[in-house]
């Protein structure tokens, strides 16, 4: 047992009742200091690192509105759009809480794409933090399951063809594929059994692992501290610190970063709050149009578009085409020569891959371009795991890489805007060239930085942060 | 500095990324929809077309989710639906059902008619809101003989639904004009032909067709304009509790160098 504090008899009532606390609960004032007013965050964070302290907003957000909507929503195919609807109307306030949470899906991922681009351009999946960024990866993913399967319980048209159609998509998988597509849907199309499952997924089992994940991050970042715009490492052995062993480029998270991250929430809110009072269908794109006709097991809309945020995915998957296969052979078999001809290993290694590489070819021969569609949807977000191996650049920081790095991020965000506009169009001949090009950048983005990241000379990195007083 | 003008960029980019998909409803064919008036906030407008709305589309029409006391919120009082709306139910606290049985329905239209409680929300596209799709449907009816109802319409094209405001309006021919276009003739819409005359003149009948659209409209969401005036006691609030956070985050910054 810790120590037994006691304090004077003339301390305040406030004291007193702390200290009654302290003495019974020392663990949480002990996270209070470790994680909130001492934890030395950098000096030096910008605007792009608002974004992390709002996702949790949101996520809070989420979660409050989803008790009260889950209090009058009925997970029943005959029953679940009337309910929608019933919040809607007659349910004191129901439309807001209900536009709260719809606007909060789109916010949430406005707000993690975001982020991820954040610690994309500063390095901060970098050692020692490639934990915090796989936790994070896994949130994205979670976030991902989470709203998919949110989006099916209104129960509109969009709802039950988004739906199909992706759950069809796991029926490409070779051997398993019917089966496991019957597993989800608990039925041989969507169906109620469907609505049942993912609305237990979506309320309970994926929140869940979401908060879990969400502990997990925050406490890797804390033990090993943030990063910041410069890539400097704050608490190194070489970096500066004051008498009491504080880092002198750092500053407690309480009060200054809370200050600071009310002042973001407040602008934030001020967009939020604007979107769900005067534009909460967001022109079609928050609140598809066709989610407000019932599903119709018997009548398929002309075009089916899942929500704006899966959409980048959704152009990969439809880029892979018969024709597409040749050009990804092509990458697999240079790929395996390149490696073969320029990497120093034994010879044993070069022969493996040169068999996997066959394997791989082999199986892109025999198996329909749908699966590997699939493949590339799905490998879009996992590649972004590995990001911290990939990554072979002796600087952090985007403001010490070459110049030029600067204009191939610019491509890879616009890239990944172009995929996400084309993923909402209809198909088409020239949308599918763009997209096919596109999903060729994106991963080869990814799986050459082992070679780009080195190329070029970095500016001096300073020894301490670029701080100026406000 | 360097990095702040990549950080433009990129907001730049995102800028010009969020215009192009603004762009993706701008194109799709057929005829261009008209501007609906937006009456939401013209208590007389939205009464008449809760008139017209009973009288005409409910006998076929389901609003399932819309609640007959709902009337409230647009000037009636509860015993004024009693006495001139409450056609097919007798308490005020039901929902408005059709009075058609829809079996019969989808015998004789060959499909059962939508319900209408937020067909105004369903119908935005392309061509713009659902209310601006409803009200050009409604005044693009045509007689066609070809068809098992005898009418046809110009937005929906081989439509189940008969043009049950023709008294109304009266019956209209459209106008072609045949042009050339890649060395094929094809048919030009150039506008209407009336060819009996209704009970109204063509300006009331879209005076009470856009009546009718702005009582769909607020049938869609009733809580639409109280949601704006809420919104703008909100963003008020935030602005002055920005303008506070602003200056607390800056006062405890002040001293730090």
């Amino acid at each position: 047992m810790a120590e037994f504090h006691e304090v004077s008899p003339n301390a305040s009532a406030g004291e007193k009742l702390t200290n009654w606390f302290e003495n019974r609960l020392p663990t949480a004032f002990e996270a209070y200091r470790v994680h909130m007013s001492e934890y030395y965050a950098p000096k030096n964070f910008n605007f792009w690192y608002i974004f992390g302290s709002l996702a949790m907003l949101v996520l809070v957000i989420q979660i409050v509105t989803g008790i009260f909507l889950v209090m009058h929503y009925k997970p029943d195919a005959a029953l679940a759009f009337a309910s929608v609807e019933y919040i809607m109307r007659d349910v004191p306030w129901g439309w807001l809480v209900r536009y709260m949470h719809s606007t909060g899906a789109s916010a949430f991922f406005v707000v993690v794409y975001l982020h991820m681009f954040r610690g994309l351009i500063y390095g901060s999946y970098r050692k020692p933090r490639e934990l915090v960024w796989i936790f994070g990866c896994a949130i994205f993913l979670c976030l991902m399951a989470e709203a998919f399967m949110g989006y099916l319980l209104p129960w509109g048209q969009m709802s039950y063809w988004g739906a199909q159609v992706i759950v069809n998509l796991f029926a490409a998988i070779p051997f398993i594929g019917p089966d496991l597509a019957l597993l989800i849907r608990g039925d041989f199309v969507v169906g109620d059994a469907t609505l049942n499952r993912f609305f237990s997924f979506h309320v309970i089992a994926v929140p869940l692992v979401l908060l879990g994940l969400v502990v997990a991050h925050l406490m890797a970042l804390h033990d090993v501290g943030s990063n910041n715009p410069d890539g400097v490492e704050i608490k190194g052995p070489k970096a500066p610190k004051d008498g009491k062993g504080h880092p002198l480029d750092g500053i407690p998270f309480h009060p200054y970063y809370t200050v600071h991250d009310i002042f973001g929430v407040s602008v934030f809110l001020m967009v939020f709050t604007a979107i769900i009072f005067f534009a909460p269908e967001m022109g079609g794109y928050f609140l598809e149009y066709n989610n407000f006709i019932p599903a119709d097991p018997f009548k398929t809309p002309l075009h089916i578009a899942p929500v704006w945020y899966f959409t980048p995915f959704y152009s990969m998957l439809r880029a892979v085409t018969d024709e597409m296969m040749y050009a990804l052979i092509a990458c697999v078999l240079a790929g395996a020569l390149f490696a073969v001809a320029k990497m120093k290993m034994a010879s044993v290694f070069k022969g493996a891959i040169l068999v996997v590489a066959a394997v791989v070819v082999a199986m892109m021969l025999a198996i329909d371009a749908k699966f590997w569609g699939v493949v590339a949807m799905g490998g879009g977000v996992v590649i972004l795991f590995f990001l911290p191996w990939l990554d072979n650049s002796p600087v952090k920081s985007i403001r010490y890489r070459p110049s030029w790095h600067k204009y191939l991020y610019a491509i890879f965000v616009l890239n990944f805007l172009v995929l996400g506009y084309l993923g909402m169009l209809p198909p088409s001949t020239i949308g599918g060239r763009v997209s096919q090009a596109g999903t060729l950048f994106y991963f080869g983005f990814f799986l050459l930085m082992p070679w780009w990241s080195r190329i070029g000379t970095p500016k001096q990195v300073p020894d301490r942060v670029i701080f100026a007083a406000h | 500095m360097k990095t702040m003008g990549f950080s433009k960029k990129i907001v730049l980019g995102l800028m010009l990324a969020f215009g192009l998909t603004l762009g993706v409803h701008a194109s799709e064919g057929g005829l261009a929809w008209d501007k609906a008036p937006n009456k939401t906030n013209d208590m007389g407008a939205l009464q008449n077309g809760a008139k017209l709305f009973v009288n005409y589309c409910l006998n076929c029409h389901s609003a399932a989710f819309m609640r007959f006391n709902r009337l409230r919120d647009i000037g009636l009082t509860e015993q004024q639906i009693k006495d001139n709306l409450l056609f097919t139910t007798e308490k005020v606290g039901e929902t408005m059902k059709a009075a058609i049985d829809p079996r019969q329905a989808k015998e004789w239209f060959g499909a059962n008619p939508p319900d209408l409680t937020v067909i105004a929300r369903s119908r935005a596209g392309s061509g713009g809101s659902g209310a601006d799709y409803l009200y050009t449907y409604m005044r693009t009816f045509y007689p066609d003989a070809e068809k098992p109802t005898g009418w046809n319409n110009l937005v929906f094209p081989n439509v189940g639904m008969p043009h049950v405001l023709w008294e109304l309006q009266g019956t209209r021919k459209p106008v072609y004009d045949i042009k050339e276009e890649h060395g094929h003739e094809v048919q030009v819409f150039k506008g209407w032909e009336q060819a009996t005359p209704g009970s109204m003149t063509p300006l009331q009948y879209d005076q009470a067709v856009g009546d009718l659209v702005s009582y769909l409209q607020w049938m869609g969401e009733p809580a639409q304009n109280d949601r704006v005036r809420v919104g703008v006691w909100v963003l008020l609030f935030l602005s002055l509790f920005t303008v506070i956070t602003w200056r607390l985050n800056a006062a405890f910054w002040k001293d730090v160098k």
